[in-house]
């Protein structure tokens, strides 16, 4: 390297190639040519690109912040329809609980009365069956009384008109 | 250390700025103004690292962007932001200038880290010819739009009056000193840091001392990575404070 340069760096000055005035004409020219390239590539390609960029990236982020907003704002809206429709449905189920309550009462007093009164005409009933069998059971005692007696007439030898013993039994019984 | 390198008669060859002859491309001509040089090849190359970075870099217009496009983005977005805070917003029609610059510079810088690659920027010819086109445009805009009134920069008003003539000649000096300390310490820290990197290779070929220069260009290099960030921020970022006065030249 050192070689190949030698020639060149012998005309640098005490060794310091920058201030070797023969090169800056060349360095000049192509640091203008650089920097308008550079300019010419930023300004017309790559800064507006980056700007639109930049600017679509801002707007889609606030577009987003205002989508979530929405959307937060829905599902607070939501949670409160459906706190409202819990706490309906709680009041319905207690007016519901307390109807049916009101009306099993109700049944229950109905059924309470039509068992009174069933239970009051079997009581009836039975009473009547009871003066029924207790009007039989007179009779019969009469009808034994009479055989009875005219059956001991009978035995201790007498002879008893059975009509007589009718009658005798008859006042006896009264009495 | 010089010395003794030549006197092992090793072969070493201790030349740190050849890195920077600028020499023809092709044969070995004289290098007249439009010969095709490695200035030519190593410029042609940061407008091709501009073209990849910003141009192929953000072709997909992504709303969720590559990585390459995010880089891309990135400096958009920290050159216009310089612009807009230090220079204010009405310099913001500026901001193609000033960002072709700052990509210019920035990729240049890179590049020359690239081992055997030519540093275009370490040319105090490339860099006064930036800077002096800074100044240039900076004053013509100061008086383009205010005129005579431009000249008020350098009469601070803030100042008692008898200080102020003194103050003015201060502010002259050190406006037209501007474009000198602009170019300077661009060129000037590129060629530094390149030339002590070759300072420490050419003694990488002593056995005894090559670990330590290995570690040496290493941790060198990686100061050269930040500088190169670093100098290009600092040359776009004083383009903007100019700019800033030039626009706003009133204290």
């Amino acid at each position: 390297m050192a070689s190949n340069t030698s020639q060149v760096a012998e005309t640098a000055s005490a060794g310091m190639p920058q201030l070797d005035f023969s090169s800056f004409g060349n360095q000049i020219f192509w640091l203008v040519v650089t920097l308008v390239v550079i300019y010419v590539i930023l300004t017309r390609l790559a800064l507006p690109r980056i700007a639109d960029v930049l600017a679509e990236r801002r707007e889609s982020i606030s577009n987003d912040i205002a989508a979530a907003e929405d959307l937060k704002l829905k599902a607070v809206e939501a949670e409160e329809a459906y706190n409202k429709a819990l706490s309906d449905a709680r009041i319905e189920a207690s007016n519901i609980v307390a109807s049916a309550k009101a009306d099993m009462k109700a049944e229950l007093i109905s059924a309470i009365a039509n068992a009174d009164v069933e239970i009051a005409e079997k009581v009836a009933e039975g009473e009547k069956i009871i003066q029924e069998i207790r009007a039989n059971a007179l009779e019969s005692v009469e009808d034994v009384a009479k055989s009875t007696a005219s059956a001991l007439i009978l035995a201790l030898g007498g002879k008893g008109d059975p009509k007589s013993v009718e009658k005798a039994v008859a006042s006896e019984m009264k009495g | 250390m010089a010395s003794e390198v030549n006197s092992e008669g090793t072969g070493l060859e201790f030349h740190p700025m050849d890195q920077f002859i600028v020499k023809p491309l092709f044969g070995d001509g004289p290098v007249l103004w439009y010969t095709v040089t490695n200035v030519t090849l190593w410029m042609g190359l940061s407008v091709v690292a501009v073209v990849l970075l910003l141009v192929i870099g953000t072709s997909r217009r992504a709303i969720v962007p590559s990585r390459s496009q995010s880089i891309g983005e990135l400096a958009y977005g920290f050159v216009y932001k310089m612009v807009e805070d230090v220079a204010g917003k009405d310099a913001v029609g500026y901001f193609p200038y000033i960002m072709t610059l700052f990509m210019f510079i920035v990729c240049a810088n890179f590049l020359g880290l690239v081992p055997m690659s030519f540093t275009t920027t370490s040319h105090i010819a490339v860099t006064a010819v930036m800077a002096m086109g800074v100044f240039l445009s900076v004053t013509l805009i100061g008086f383009f739009k205010h005129g005579f009134s431009f000249l008020s920069l350098f009469w601070i008003s803030s100042a008692p009056l008898p200080l102020r003539p003194v103050l003015a000649l201060i502010e002259i000096i050190s406006y037209f000193v501007r474009p000198v300390s602009h170019s300077i310490r661009l060129a000037g820290n590129m060629m530094a840091g390149h030339a002590v990197i070759k300072v420490f290779a050419a003694f990488a070929g002593i056995a005894v001392i090559a670990p330590l220069s290995v570690l040496a260009i290493t941790a060198i290099y990686a100061l050269e990575i930040l500088v190169s960030f670093i100098q290009a921020y600092v040359f776009a970022i004083l383009t903007c404070v100019y700019l800033k006065d030039a626009l706003h030249p009133h204290h």
